[in-house]
C-alpha cells in the first residue's frame, strides 16, 4: 500500500463528502460545538463550587475539569469517526460507495481523517472555554499532554471503527450501539477516581483500557508526581493494538457482508 | 444463481431479461463486487474481481433505480465525490462535459434528494459515465421515466455503445426497449440462463410472435438452452 496521490483520491472523496455535509447543514455543527461547550460549562461550575466548599484547599479544576475535557475529546473522536460512517447508513450510500474502486483501508482512513477534523475543532472549543471561563491551563500537564491526547485519539479511533463494523454487521438499527460506548467505558477508565478503588474485576477491565493510563497519569501530575514512561507506553501500545484489531474486525465484517449479501440488501438488516 | 456464464463485448449492449426474482439484480450485484458468488469468477478486461477488485471496479460503473445518489449532496458535489472515488483525472472538465451532455447545468447546485425521477436518472447516468467505464451496468434505468425521457436515455446509451467506449449490460422489463436497443439478450429464470440470442430473431426461432410472448413462455415453461 503506497500513499500516492492516486491512492489518496478516494480517501479525499470520503473526507470531501463529509465536508460538503458539514458545510450544508448547520445541525451537524451542534455536536462539534454545543455538547462539549455544555459539558465544560457544567463541570466548570461544579469544580468551582467544589473548590469553594472543600476544606483541603485542593484545586478541582485541573483534576475534574481537565479529566472531563480529555474524556470529551476521546468521546468526540470516537463519535466523529462513527458519524462519518453513519452518514453512509443514513443516506443509503453503501451500494454506490462500495461498487467503486474504494478499498477498505482507504475508506477507514477517510473516516478517521474526517472524524479527526471535527474532534480537533471540539478540542479547541473546549480548551478555549476551559481556559477563558475557569482558568484551566493545559501547560500544567507538561509534556505528558501530547501522549495523553495521542492515546485518547487512537483509542477513540479504534472504538469508532469497531462500532461502525458492528452497525455494518447488525444493520442500521444497531446505530444505538454507537452512542453509549464512552459512558459504558467511563466507570472502568477511572476518569474521576483512581482505578485502585474499584473491585478487582473492574480494575482488570480498567487496565485493558488505554484511557485509564491517561487519567491515572493526570492524577499523578496533579499530585506533584511524574507519569511513568512505562505507563504511557503501555497505554499507547494498547491503543495501537486496538486500532489494528478494529481495522481487522471491520475488514472481516465487510467480507462477511459481501459474502452473505448483507451489503447489497443492507436496509433489510438481515437476510433471514 | 446456477451456472450463469456470459460475456459482454466492447460496443455491445446485452439485455438481461427475466421475471421478478430471476436473479438479474443479483447478477449485477455480483459484477459490482457487493455480493460474492459461491463459485466461479467475474473478469473485467482480464482482471479478476476477486483478486483485483479495485482495478476491475475502476473499469466498471452502474446506474440503478434502487441505488440513488446521496440525496443530501448536490448534483455537482455528488459527481465530484464519485469522480474522486473512481480516480477520474481532469475531473472538473469531465463533470462540466457530463453536465452538458445530460442537461444538468441548471441543476448543479440542487440537492439530488429533491430532483424528479427523470432528473435523478440523468444524474445517475452522468455518474455512471464519469470514469468512461469499459463495462456499464444499468438496472432498469428507464423504469421511472416518461416515454420521451426514456427514449432520450436510450439514445444516449446507444451512443455510448456505438462509440466503442465500452459494453453495456442492461436489465429491463420493457420488451420494446430491448428490441430497440439490445444487440443480444439473455433470458434468466430461476437463477439460470434459459435462452440467449438476437432479440429481433429469437422469438421466431422459438415459435413466438414477439419478444414479450417469448418472455412469458420462458417464464411459465422454461426451455432448455439447446
Amino acid at each position: 500500500m503506497k500513499l500516492t496521490a492516486t491512492w489518496l483520491r478516494p480517501v479525499i472523496a470520503v473526507m470531501l463528502r463529509y465536508c460538503y455535509l458539514l458545510r450544508g447543514t448547520p445541525a451537524r455543527w451542534i455536536p462539534v460545538f454545543a455538547w462539549v461547550a455544555i459539558d465544560i460549562v457544567l463541570w466548570g461550575f461544579i469544580t468551582r463550587y467544589l473548590n469553594s466548599v472543600a476544606a483541603s484547599g485542593l484545586n478541582f479544576v485541573p483534576a475534574l475539569l481537565g479529566a472531563v475535557l480529555l474524556f470529551d475529546f476521546f468521546t468526540r473522536v470516537m463519535h466523529g469517526v462513527a458519524v462519518v460512517f453513519l452518514e453512509d447508513v443514513w443516506s443509503r450510500s453503501f451500494l454506490n460507495f462500495f461498487a467503486t474502486p474504494l478499498t477498505i483501508p482507504q475508506y477507514l482512513l477517510g473516516l478517521v481523517v474526517a472524524g479527526t477534523v471535527t474532534s480537533a475543532i471540539s478540542l479547541v472549543v473546549m480548551l478555549v472555554l476551559a481556559a477563558a471561563l475557569f482558568g484551566l491551563s493545559f501547560f500544567m500537564y507538561g509534556l505528558a499532554l501530547g501522549p495523553f491526547l495521542l492515546i485518547l485519539f487512537l483509542f477513540g479511533i479504534s472504538l469508532g471503527i469497531f462500532t461502525s463494523a458492528m452497525v455494518l454487521r447488525l444493520g442500521p438499527s444497531a446505530e444505538w450501539l454507537v452512542w453509549p460506548v464512552p459512558a459504558v467505558i467511563s466507570p472502568f477508565a477511572g476518569v474521576f477516581y483512581p482505578i485502585s478503588i474499584l473491585p478487582h474485576w473492574m480494575q482488570f477491565i480498567g487496565k485493558l483500557l488505554p484511557v485509564s493510563y491517561v487519567f491515572e497519569g493526570l492524577r499523578k501530575i496533579i499530585s506533584g508526581g511524574a507519569v511513568p514512561a512505562t505507563s504511557l507506553m503501555l497505554g499507547g501500545g494498547l491503543a495501537v493494538m486496538y486500532v489494528l484489531l478494529a481495522c481487522w474486525f471491520f475488514r472481516r465484517v465487510f467480507r462477511h457482508a459481501v459474502r452473505t449479501g448483507i451489503l447489497a440488501r443492507y436496509s433489510a438488516e438481515s437476510l433471514s | 444463481m446456477d451456472g450463469v456464464s456470459f460475456e459482454v463485448g466492447r460496443g455491445e449492449i446485452v439485455g438481461l431479461l427475466g421475471p421478478n426474482g430471476a436473479g438479474k439484480t443479483t447478477t449485477i450485484s455480483m459484477i459490482l463486487g457487493v455480493l460474492q458468488p459461491d463459485s466461479g469468477s467475474i473478469v473485467v478486461e482480464g482482471m479478476d474481481l476477486a483478486t483485483d477488485r479495485a482495478q476491475a471496479l475502476g473499469r466498471t460503473n452502474f446506474a440503478a433505480v434502487y441505488a440513488p445518489l446521496p440525496g443530501n449532496l448536490t448534483v455537482r458535489q455528488n459527481l465530484r465525490v464519485f469522480g474522486l472515488l473512481y480516480g477520474v483525472s481532469g475531473l472538473s472538465e469531465r463533470i462540466n462535459a457530463l453536465m452538458g451532455q445530460f442537461d444538468l447545468e441548471k441543476l448543479g447546485n440542487v440537492k439530488c434528494g429533491v430532483l424528479s425521477s427523470g432528473e435523478q436518472t440523468r444524474v445517475a447516468l452522468a455518474k455512471a459515465m464519469l470514469n468512461q467505464p469499459h463495462l456499464l451496468l444499468l438496472d432498469e434505468p428507464t423504469a421511472s421515466l416518461d416515454p420521451v425521457a426514456a427514449r432520450e436515455i436510450r439514445a444516449r446509451i446507444r451512443q455510448f455503445a456505438v462509440s466503442g467506449a465500452g459494453g453495456v449490460l442492461w436489465t429491463t422489463h420493457n420488451m420494446v426497449e430491448v428490441e430497440d436497443v439490445c444487440d443480444r439478450v439473455l433470458f434468466l429464470s430461476h437463477g439460470r440462463i434459459m435462452l440467449e440470442g438476437n432479440p429481433k430473431t429469437l422469438p421466431e426461432e422459438h415459435g413466438q410472435a414477439t419478444l414479450e410472448e417469448l418472455f412469458i413462455a420462458v417464464t411459465r415453461e422454461p426451455l432448455t438452452q439447446e
